[in-house]
């Protein structure tokens, strides 16, 4: 196990360079200078020409990225101009609420997924089969970001059972029941297409295993049918399942941009959005990075638990 | 077996399911183009400009005279903005979609169709996309090249094209081992030809399925850009955009926000709908009604319990199994796997069941437990008592009960019949705890107890095993320890050794032989070997086409074979020391058994063939005291 871990760490790296050299290509797609696009307003004849120098454009793309890079591995992420303050310090600041919000929402979407697809597959073609296909097909097709405004309206505004918005209340706020009051909706909104994606996979995953042999052999062992599907077929279904939730994470991070503009929510993501209408763009470059190797890291955990629960992967 | 099975199922679940997934693929279509007709008409139907303020009107409640829908912050018209931003929307979900479909594909047929280090460079390059968030990407692209809708339709069009890229690669990689691939390069086409004409129409069809599931995403994700304000740029205005201008107007008006995101809810569910009727159709094992999921037993069909009157159970029989009958209902075909089986199993007999796969000798002992998958299985007719009492309706909870506990069952192929992610101690343990009143700790010493009896040398260590650490023969002694561990009345054991070399298969036997001395226990032995037969069983049951066509005790069938079958099975069996004798396969195939024609179903097979073998029925023949068969030349020498 610990030498797969190594082995499958070690794996990360090129990853990760690829990661950067892709971020690196597309900055240098911005088109005209990009020390002007960067400057954006703030762009004087003189420290436009110092931002050139200090970017190094003046040398090749190799030397550039290389220079870049070893930036980056330094810590150095460059400054928000917007912000005035080092890119990586509020990167770090607002990774935080992002991965909170990430992370519930994972929670979530992995146990509704789980329990709507197993359902689904043990009453297949039942009413319950069918009412979840549905409800599973309408999740899969709806738009997040208008799905929160209409829980905002009738949860927040109507009802009045949670906030509006935020991470935290501005009066009297902190505490742990009051970030999961705001927590849950935008939690909710965030989970609602992964939790498509994961039942469909488990209700198809979950027949393929059923139709197995040692299926059969749990049935004549007399075990009762509720062990065949959570003990049996459900944990041999898993071992499929782990690595498309750890793949979830990708549209989960992304669906969070939508869901921290629409919620308020002080994470990466609405701060992306800003510095892109602001034209931040080291900012943005940041955020990408940051984001992209939490991906990667969430995405190398899938694995490592796939591999646990999966004894026959190479050791 | 349950109350709720007792109905017949559906006869073609698959097909029902595929019509019933047709019936909403065409309600997907149609949404889809109601709406693509109104955002083609748009210029022509009698709608206000869209962009042409009222302020008089703004923020008019949907229903209010002059405006459908209501009107906006500026009094803009509703109806007709929705109309126009539909038309944006789809035109930028299609163009993006085909742009990553063309992009994408290209893509993947280089690689797949070039291999070496063109595939190799190709597929990390788009591992390398893959391995960012899916919008994340695009915002990037959006933030590089400024917001506009034309930089979100690219963005979203690079973020989908590894999709296309890795599906079409796979394919095409498949297709380049293809015969006819390989016929068309022999014959001196050149690449080109070769691509253009047998491999990409191949293509189609996944390139199709991939288009059709990503053209959702697409319309989302740029609608979601334009939400966030990096997409259309006033005065322009997609769905997205309107939905986004809406958003604060939420309390005050919040039909300008959630009317545009309703259509791009109907239009992405018409686009899903859609795309899940082609890859049912595209996808031959929903067509074979192959994912059908096997209920946990086997359905009876209501009248069968009522067949069971006359021939009545042997007194001394432990088991007796009357005029049973199995068939399976696939695509509007009755496949009579068992038909009007009937056999007595006393204590400490060994009964052997002979034939060739097809025969129905596995589907008559998994009948017995109600083991047979349904859908497609159903036992039609029958009757099955064990100690006196009826099997068949047995509730669930009674048969499981029975199951593993009285009636055991070993099963051939010993890696897929054991669960692959439990540890064979484990496996064992499932077993006796099911049955026994005993704590996990006690039932281990038993499981390892029983491991050491079927001679698993380290019990104790192997116990923590997975079944894929252990050798074939390892792993049918497990199975065989997993039936002993409730001390069963019953064994049932379907090909215990076809999948075991000689040296195992002997060992394993003698087991079985040991075990069934030692403990009085009845054993039902399936087989197509007559050599294992002989070493084992008391009487033999030999079946053909679902049916019984020779019984006898064992000493008997192997000097006096009765059926020309039987004796056709005998003879494919290697004698020792005879290593010229021929080893006699039978030539020809077991007939189908859903189109049986009258007369003997060997009769095709059979080198004694004469005309009256192919008229009316056969009669299983009484030949004497538990000796039967069913030929009408059973008395010719």
């Amino acid at each position: 196990m610990l030498s797969y871990a190594l082995r499958r760490l070690a794996m990360i790296v090129p990853v990760l360079l690829g990661i950067s050299v892709i971020v690196f290509l597309i900055m240098a797609m911005i088109p005209g200078d990009p020390a002007l696009a960067i400057l954006g307003s703030f762009a004087t004849p003189e420290n436009t020409a110092q931002l050139r120098q200090d970017l190094g454009l003046d040398r090749s793309l190799i030397e550039q990225y290389a220079v870049w890079l070893g930036n980056l591995l330094q810590g150095d992420f460059g400054r928000s101009y917007s912000l005035n303050r080092p890119v990586l310090d509020e990167v770090t600041e607002r990774l935080g609420p992002t991965l909170l919000l990430a992370g519930a929402s994972l929670i979530l979407c992995t146990i509704l997924g789980l329990a709507a697809g197993v359902v689904s597959a043990v009453r297949q073609y039942g009413w319950q089969d069918k009412a979840l296909t549905l409800a599973v097909l309408v999740g899969l097709s709806t738009p997040s970001f208008w799905l929160g405004l209409i829980l905002v309206l009738i949860f927040s505004v109507g009802l009045r059972w949670f906030p509006v918005s935020g991470m935290y209340a501005i009066y009297g706020g902190g505490g742990l029941t009051d970030l999961l009051h705001h927590l849950a909706l935008p939690a909710f909104t965030l989970a609602v297409v992964a939790t498509g994606v994961i039942a469909r996979l488990t209700r198809s995953t979950m027949l393929e295993v059923l139709r197995q042999d040692f299926v059969r052999t749990a049935r004549a062992k007399g075990v009762t049918e509720r062990t065949v599907i959570l003990r049996h077929a459900l944990r041999n279904a898993l071992v499929n399942i782990v690595p498309i939730i750890g793949i979830q994470t990708g549209f989960v991070l992304g669906g969070a941009v939508y869901i921290e503009t629409v919620f308020q929510w002080p994470g990466i993501g609405r701060m992306l959005v800003t510095a892109i209408s602001t034209r931040d763009i080291l900012l943005v470059q940041g955020g990408v990075l940051v984001v992209a190797a939490c991906y990667v890291l969430i995405n190398l955990a899938a694995d490592l638990i796939q591999h646990m629960l999966d004894p026959r992967i190479g050791t | 077996m349950t109350a709720t099975t007792t109905t017949l199922p559906a006869a073609r679940p698959g097909t029902w399911a595929r019509f019933g997934r047709n019936q909403l693929a065409v309600a997907g279509g149609l949404i889809l183009a109601a709406v693509a007709l109104l955002a083609i008409a748009a210029p022509l139907l009698p709608l206000p400009d869209p962009n042409a303020t009222d302020l008089p009107n703004r923020l008019a409640p949907v229903f209010s005279a002059g405006h459908l829908l209501g009107a906006d912050h500026l009094g803009r018209d509703m109806l007709s903005r929705i109309v126009w931003g539909t038309r944006v929307s789809l035109a930028v979900g299609l163009i993006a979609a085909v742009t990553a479909a063309v992009i994408g594909s290209t893509i993947g047929i280089v690689a797949g169709f070039c291999g070496r280090w063109v595939d190799g460079v190709l597929m990390r390059a788009i591992d390398m996309l893959m391995a960012f968030p899916y919008l994340l990407l695009a915002l990037a692209i959006v933030a590089a090249l400024g917001p506009g809708l034309l930089n979100a339709l690219f963005a979203i069009s690079i973020v989908n094209i590894p999709f296309f890229a890795r599906a079409v690669r796979g394919v095409t990689v498949g297709l380049k081992r293809r015969d006819y691939v390989a016929a068309a390069r022999l014959s001196g086409q050149g690449n080109l030809t070769i691509l253009t004409g047998e491999i990409l129409p191949n293509l189609l069809p996944v390139i199709v399925i991939t288009f059709s599931t990503t053209l959702g995403w697409m319309i989302l994700e740029t609608a979601g850009l334009s939400f966030l304000g990096l997409g259309a740029q006033p005065p322009q205005a997609d769905l997205g955009s309107m939905l986004g201008e809406g958003r604060s107007l939420l309390l005050v008006a919040p039909h300008i926000a959630l009317i545009p995101g309703l259509v791009i809810l109907l239009v992405v569910i018409g686009i899903n709908l859609v795309g899940d009727g082609i890859r049912d159709l595209v996808d031959p094992r929903l067509a074979s009604g192959g994912l059908v999921r096997p209920g946990p037993a086997t359905a009876v069909a209501c009248d069968a319990i009522r067949q069971q009157a006359g021939n009545p159970a042997a007194p001394d029989a432990i088991l007796s199994v009357r005029n049973l009958r199995t068939h399976f209902l696939l695509n509007e075909e009755r496949y009579k796997a068992v038909d009007d089986v009937s056999f007595d199993l006393r204590p400490g007999e060994c009964l052997g069941i002979v034939g060739e796969s097809g025969s129905g000798k596995s589907v008559t002992a998994l009948s017995l437990l109600g083991l047979v998958p349904t859908p497609p299985g159903v036992i039609v007719g029958g009757s099955i008592r064990y100690r006196g009492q009826e099997l068949l309706g047995l509730p669930l909870p009674k048969l499981q009960e029975l199951r593993g506990n009285r009636i055991a069952f070993i099963f051939q192929d010993p890696l897929g019949t054991l669960n692959p992610l439990m540890t064979v101690g484990e496996q064992i343990v499932e077993t006796i705890t099911r049955h026994q009143g005993v704590t996990h700790a006690e039932a281990l010493t038993h499981a390892i107890g029983l491991m050491d009896r079927v001679r698993i040398p380290n019990a104790r260590d192997r116990a923590s095993a997975y079944p894929h650490e252990l050798s074939g023969g390892q792993r049918q002694r497990i199975g065989i320890a997993m039936a002993l561990a409730n001390d069963p009345d019953i064994i049932i054991a379907d090909e215990p050794t076809t999948a075991l070399d000689v040296t195992i298969q002997a060992e394993v036997l003698k087991l079985l032989q040991d075990l069934r001395r030692e403990r009085d226990t009845a054993l039902l032995f399936i087989t197509h070997d007559f050599g294992v037969v002989s070493e084992l069983c008391d009487r033999v049951m030999v079946m053909y086409a679902g049916r019984i066509v020779e019984t006898g005790t064992t000493a008997e069938v192997l000097r006096d074979p009765r059926h020309p079958y039987t004796r056709r099975l005998m003879a494919c069996v290697p004698v020792l020391g005879q290593p010229e004798r021929a080893l006699d396969a039978i030539p020809g195939l077991p007939p189908a058994v859903n189109h049986l024609p009258p007369g003997c179903h060997f009769a095709d097979r059979c080198d004694r063939v004469i005309d009256r073998c192919r008229i009316g029925s056969i009669p299983l023949e009484d030949l004497g005291p538990g000796r039967s068969s069913r030929c009408i030349r059973a008395f010719e020498p």
